[in-house]
């Protein structure tokens, strides 16, 4: 046990520490009606964009790469596990009505059935080609990691490969998220179009186990997974992988000249976080019980930045509490729960000036205090910036800036 | 006995600029060799079609014993055949302490699945301590490279190349900013390390090339001028012409 | 002298109308007998008589004839035109004179048979086809061609020689064509007529020609005697079920079983908890259904009904021919080839139309991208804000509008003013946040997308959701029509001509101007251009002002045809950074590019897919994709070692 008590891990047992009373203090507070079950959900939910937050440091923070379109991958698992939550609760509701009718079914009406149900929305009453494993949770479950994974892998293939870099890149990314939202906006993409995929809060064979428990089912489960990643993250960052990977950020052209193929190197983690992601977006949409195309507008991905950029990037705990703290302050405000400031003339109804408030403060906090909520720790714990008169430290774009880094 | 390193024949232009034309160079396996010349004599661009940065519009660059092309090759791989370059300036990682930089140049295998599970070895470790001890950087291992002062960075760079463990090493004005000691050490330093590889050092201080004691290659709008002794190349009135009746 | 006309005028009238209506009466009068018991057969020079008089009265004469108006009056014989009126009718005698009232009792109806009946239409076209007037000859024109009959056929024929109008002339003469192919006897004469209009692309040509190659699909044994376009092969040319719907339509198969037919024949069918020898727990299957229903029909309980099996050799037992409803080969011939020339033309013309509207996406892509290019190009700022400004732009031209009614002269104020709002935006955007962040182009990517959301909410809480309206002068309305495929609105116009004049303002401004000659030392080297008493702070902020008032002044351009709402600039934000991208940066003529390209795509892709722009979107910015792994740094980049790589 003796190399877990090192400096460099103690802000992973602290953040554990804190993940666990968190859990435990939820738990009891959901056992005794003090939150209520859309809270639990709530809190559920932004475990999950700390999660996909926590991947998006991993490839911004540590790798320099401002990806733009990870929530694209985010909402892919959400699909796909949606397409088998879908599926298996229709199948239960055809199922129970074609019982009533005087025959028993047969596998191509049950089918047929499902597929009516499912898709009579836009007008067809076929099930699409891409459905043909959403009858198997197993199968769904290893689509929910590998179509992401496969996507990413191919477009960062393709990117990489060519070696775009900065601004160019992250352009590219955007592009990729939207192409896949017009893309599954289209009735005949064989994802309902903009209705999305719907009803998933409702657990195929669980009916008799209320809301309020899957909700805390849930809730622990997005616990245990921000948990285990952020181990599994952390084990990456603090090993020569994370060496590598912060060279890349700060001076790739360095990094290929010590013999490192730095492309293998960016499509690994471009690939990995990915893969993060589409694990977070598949714990998420279940508890959101509803997903559709708006889910993957490229202004989702650009939050993601925000929160790691607010929670101070290149530092894993950074970006699981900008994620918490900017999801969590932002339904709070446009719940309509905070109360309206009169000005006389006007007043402010923070429903309609939330999203300026947190422009603006994030514009602050890029010109002012590039470290974020992390800058605030750094404060506690001594921790200073280097005096570099101004210089990055590094010459790339994604590099660290002199106030992001730690002496 | 065969060169480790032979370019022939190779041209490149840059939008009309012929900055390499018809260039031939050899150098064998443990050799020193002093690279000098004018601005923009074509050194630099020199270095960067060896290290594979870029690519000639014609001629063949082979290294090795087995004769490998490096003009099909990236950087990563001439740097993993054992090519290491040191730049005019320092560049290290700012961010990373001396032992992580060490680290990251130590030989090893450099695919990302290896160095995921990649752990240091007790023999890991002490071959980072000699070689921090080798710059004089023992003291610093913990620190960050960006504190430390512009000499120590040029060190921490050299001790990165020895660890790469290259067959052939380029460095590029390797004195600029050193005091007359640490010259005298880089010197010594370098002379020695030419004894079990091949060095390539590109250099403006003909007082430095002098104290290299060793051949010198001059090289002038794209071509090598000549090739010999620096008694040999100062005396040949060309070169002079270049040199001295130019500047 | 005003007495003197006045006599003269009354004169004149009463003098030329009684000669002309004795005419037409006169007519009436001498025909009497064959008037009020007409004969098809006989009719006829009566009718062309009257057609022919020249007298306006002829043709109310006529219409009240075929419209069972015209009376004769009991009392004396005389004949009269009626109109209803209350329970009585209104008389008019044959000149025109009004002739008091009567009732339905002191009158006769003349009762034309329909053969008459027909004659005299044919005749009131002819009669309305030279009428004096051309509005009225325009009319009669146009309601042929709307609904053309084979009965317009001869009276149209008769009316052209005596036209004098020249665009009516030929227009009667092109309609005397389309109807002589569809309805003339003779096949040659038609033929003719086909062939007479080569590769003519008016959409009633090919209105003409269509209705003679409509095909129906019939089932025989052997071919028919009928015009046959083809023999269509099952499962090839026609789809086995539509093939077998006709064959149980033409009464030669018996219906297929569906699904659920079956199922209620089956449900229906059950008794104690069998159907047909099988369980009904068995039912779970296709395989146990069929056989149950098997049994059903052996029993002689349900009808029989065809299996997969027995509509299989049924639809192999017969031929499935492609059947003219035209009966003449030779006219059927001659349209088919008439209406090849005439799809290959058409393609021709849809690919100028295409090029024309991929033209005209790509000066909009362009004007919407050029303020992004210089700020991307010349500073290496993205600006996510950009979209913005080109919503605030629209929103100026519809402020604007709320003070300055004429539309001309609001969009004039509204393009400076424009200019001049997101100028001072950008500047003050540039002073405040991007002067801090230069060198760092993905912290300035992000900086900007906060202000872009505040922003953008901003808008919304001032100017609301919902869309705003931005009306184009009148003079923008409306298309310039070359044909019937090609065409192009006037916006499109316009803004293809105000892409051009930023082309034309762009270059000359870097080329021509002390500013220009700045921003491009700034650009190359910076260090250098400080050292020559240039202020790069200075030319960073004018920068970046023109690139944001360029986008304020496209705003206004795309507002005056898109939905002005605060999301508006959101929509060409990422199509905008596509075109710098692909374009290739920091280059005035790589964005032109650019724009072309991605244009020009997403046009030819929505060509192919036409259903679905969505679709195109997608298909294009895979291609982008790809585009860039050939050339990463876009159509028009910079080489060697001014890329500063």
């Amino acid at each position: 046990m003796r190399p877990l008590l090192q400096p460099r891990h103690r802000s992973m047992l602290v953040f554990l520490a804190g993940l666990a009373i968190f859990t435990i203090g939820v738990t009891i507070a959901a056992q005794f009606g003090l939150v209520s079950t859309s809270f639990v959900k709530t809190l559920g939910k932004t475990l999950c964009l700390c999660l996909a937050a926590l991947a998006m440091d991993l490839i911004w923070g540590y790798a320099g790469i401002l990806s733009l379109g990870h929530m694209a991958f985010f909402a892919l698992g959400g699909y796909m596990i949606g397409m088998w939550l879908m599926y298996a609760r229709t199948e239960e509701i055809v199922i129970a009505s074609l019982m009533n009718s005087g025959l028993p079914a047969t596998p191509e009406e049950v089918q047929q059935g499902i597929a009516t149900q499912i898709f009579g929305v836009v007008g067809a009453s076929d099930l699409p080609a891409i459905w043909g494993f959403a009858h198997s949770l197993p199968l769904q479950l290893m689509l929910v990691l590998a179509v992401p994974g496969v996507l990413a892998l191919v477009f960062g293939w393709l990117a990489f490969r060519s070696r775009v870099t900065g601004v160019y890149l992250s352009i590219l990314t955007q592009a990729m998220t939207l192409a896949l939202a017009l893309y599954l906006f289209q009735n005949d993409s064989g994802l309902r179009g903009n209705n999305g995929l719907s009803g998933l809060q409702n657990i195929p064979g669980m009916d008799a186990v209320g809301q309020e428990t899957i909700s805390l089912w849930f809730f622990w489960a997005s616990a245990l997974a921000l948990g285990v990643v952020y181990v599994l993250l952390h084990a990456i960052v603090a090993g020569k992988f994370g060496s590598v990977i912060r060279a890349i950020r700060d001076d790739e052209a360095r990094v290929r000249f010590l013999g490192y193929s730095v492309e293998s190197y960016k499509l690994f983690v471009f690939t990995l976080t990915a893969v993060i992601t589409a694990f977070a977006g598949a714990l998420y949409y279940p508890q959101a019980g509803i997903i559709n195309p708006a889910e993957l507008a490229p202004i989702a991905s650009i939050y993601l930045a925000v929160w790691v950029a607010i929670g101070g990037r290149g530092r894993l705990y950074g970006a699981v509490i900008g994620a918490a703290v900017v999801s969590l302050l932002s339904s709070w405000f446009t719940g309509g729960r905070v109360p309206s400031i009169p000005l006389g003339f006007a007043t402010i109804n923070w429903v309609d000036w939330w999203q300026v408030l947190l422009g603006l403060t994030f514009v602050a906090v890029t010109l002012f205090a590039p470290k974020g909520i992390g800058g605030v720790f750094d404060r506690l714990t001594g921790v200073h910036t280097p005096d570099r008169k101004g210089a990055p430290l590094g010459p790339d774009d994604g590099s660290l800036q002199e106030r992001e880094a730690q002496q | 006995m065969n060169a480790l390193l032979e370019v022939s024949g190779v041209s490149v232009s840059f939008d009309g600029f012929r900055a390499i034309n018809n260039l031939t160079f050899n150098i064998n396996a443990a050799e020193l060799r002093a690279i000098i010349g004018p601005n923009g004599a074509g050194k630099s661009t020199f270095m960067d079609i060896v290290t594979g940065k870029t690519r000639p519009d014609k001629g063949s660059v082979t290294f090795g014993e087995k004769s490998l092309s490096l003009l099909k090759m990236t950087e990563a791989q001439i740097a993993r055949a054992g090519i290491g370059r040191k730049f005019q300036r320092p560049t290290v990682f700012e961010d990373q302490t001396v032992a992580e930089n060490l680290t990251l140049a130590l030989k090893a295998a450099r695919g990302p699945w290896r160095v995921l599970v990649w752990r240091s070895t007790a023999a890991d470790a002490d071959r980072i301590d000699a070689l921090a001890t080798e710059v004089g950087l023992s003291d610093h291992l913990a620190r960050k490279a960006g504190d430390l002062s512009h000499g120590q960075k040029q060190w921490l760079e050299i001790a990165m190349l020895l660890a790469q463990e290259p067959r052939l090493l380029l460095v590029d004005e390797p004195a600029a900013g050193m005091t007359l000691a640490e010259r005298e050490r880089t010197t010594e330093m370098l002379v020695n390390i030419a004894k079990t590889r091949a060095v390539v050092v590109v250099e403006h201080d003909m007082d430095f090339v002098r104290r290299l004691n060793c051949k010198v290659t001059v090289l002038h709008e794209g071509a090598v001028l000549a090739e010999g002794s620096l008694d040999h190349v100062t005396k040949n009135q060309t070169v002079i012409d270049v040199y001295l009746g130019r500047g | 002298m005003r007495l003197i006309a006045l006599l003269l005028a009354f004169l004149f009238s009463s003098m030329s109308a009684p000669v002309l209506a004795q005419q037409a009466a006169q007519i009436v009068a001498e025909n009497r007998d064959q008037i009020e018991k007409p004969s098809r057969q006989t009719i006829g020079p009566v009718i062309t008589a009257l057609a022919e008089s020249g007298d306006p009265m002829a043709d109310d004469i006529l219409a009240a004839w075929e419209a069972k108006r015209l009376v004769i009056r009991k009392a004396d014989g005389a004949m009269f035109i009626s109109a209803p009126d209350g329970a009585g009718f209104t008389l008019t005698a044959l000149d025109g004179a009004a002739a008091g009232t009567a009732t339905k009792g002191e009158i006769v109806e003349l009762k034309p048979n329909a053969g008459v009946r027909g004659l005299i239409s044919t005749a009131l076209v002819q009669f309305t086809l030279s009428d004096p007037d051309p509005v009225k000859r325009q009319a009669a024109l146009d309601s042929i061609a709307k609904d053309p009959k084979a009965e317009a056929l001869t009276p149209l024929r008769a009316s052209i020689a005596g036209e004098t109008d020249a665009t009516l002339k030929a227009q009667k003469e092109r309609l005397e064509r389309l109807l002589t192919l569809r309805f003339d006897p003779d096949s040659a004469a038609r033929v003719a007529a086909i062939d007479s209009f080569g590769a003519d692309l008016g959409l009633d040509l090919r209105g003409a020609l269509n209705p003679i190659l409509a095909t129906t699909i019939v089932a025989a044994t052997e071919p028919p005697a009928a015009n046959i376009d083809r023999t269509l092969r099952v499962g090839r040319d026609v789809d086995p079920v539509a093939a077998y719907e006709i064959l149980v339509a033409a009464g030669l198969a018996p219906a297929r079983l569906t699904l659920d037919v079956q199922r209620d024949a089956l449900i229906a069918n059950l008794k104690d908890g069998m159907v047909g020898g099988v369980a009904l727990a068995d039912l779970d299957s296709r395989a146990a259904r069929d056989r149950a229903y098997t049994a059903l029909e052996d029993q002689g309980a349900v009808p029989f009904a065809a299996t997969d099996d027995e509509a299989a050799a049924a639809l192999a037992a017969y031929q499935f021919y492609e059947v003219y409803t035209e009966t003449d080969p030779a006219v059927t011939a001659a349209a088919k080839a008439a209406l090849d020339a005439i799809g290959t033309k058409v393609g021709v013309m849809q690919t100028a139309d295409l090029a024309l509207d991929g033209l005209s996406l790509a000066s909009i892509y362009f004007l919407a991208a050029i303020g992004l290019a210089i700020t991307f190009g010349v500073m290496g700022v993205i600006n996510m804000a950009h979209g913005e400004f080109i919503t605030i732009g629209a929103y100026t031209g519809y402020v604007v509008q709320l003070y300055i009614t004429d539309y001309t002269a609001s969009i004039i104020v509204a393009l400076p003013l424009a200019f001049a709002i997101t100028f001072a935006a950008g500047v003050a955007m540039e002073r405040l946040v991007i002067r801090h962040l230069y060198k760092r182009p993905l912290e300035t990517l992000l900086a900007t997308f906060g202000i872009s959301i505040a922003l953008q909410q901003i808008l919304k809480n001032v100017f609301g959701t919902q869309a705003r309206p931005l009306t184009s002068p009148a003079w923008l309305d409306g298309a310039w029509v070359l044909n019937d495929v090609v065409s192009i609105s006037y916006i499109r116009i316009a803004i293809f001509v105000l892409a051009l004049v930023f082309l034309g303002f762009f270059l000359w401004l870097m080329k021509r101007t002390r500013l220009g000659l700045e921003v491009r030392a700034v650009t190359q080297n910076p260090t250098m251009a400080a050292s020559m008493g240039i202020n790069p702070d200075r030319i960073n902020m004018l920068t970046f002002g023109l690139g944001s008032g360029i986008a304020g002044i496209a705003g206004v351009a795309i507002g005056l045809f898109a939905k002005v709402t605060s999301e508006l600039g959101t929509d060409y934000i990422v199509q905008s950074f596509m075109t710098v991208v692909v374009g290739g940066v920091g280059n005035i003529w790589g964005t032109l590019a650019g724009a072309t390209m991605i244009g020009g795509l997403q046009k030819v892709i929505e060509f192919f897919n036409p259903s679905n722009t969505l679709a195109a979107q997608t298909y294009m910015i895979l291609f982008i994709i790809l585009f860039i792994q050939v050339r990463p740094r876009g159509i028009i980049a910079l080489r060697g070692r001014a890329a500063g790589d």
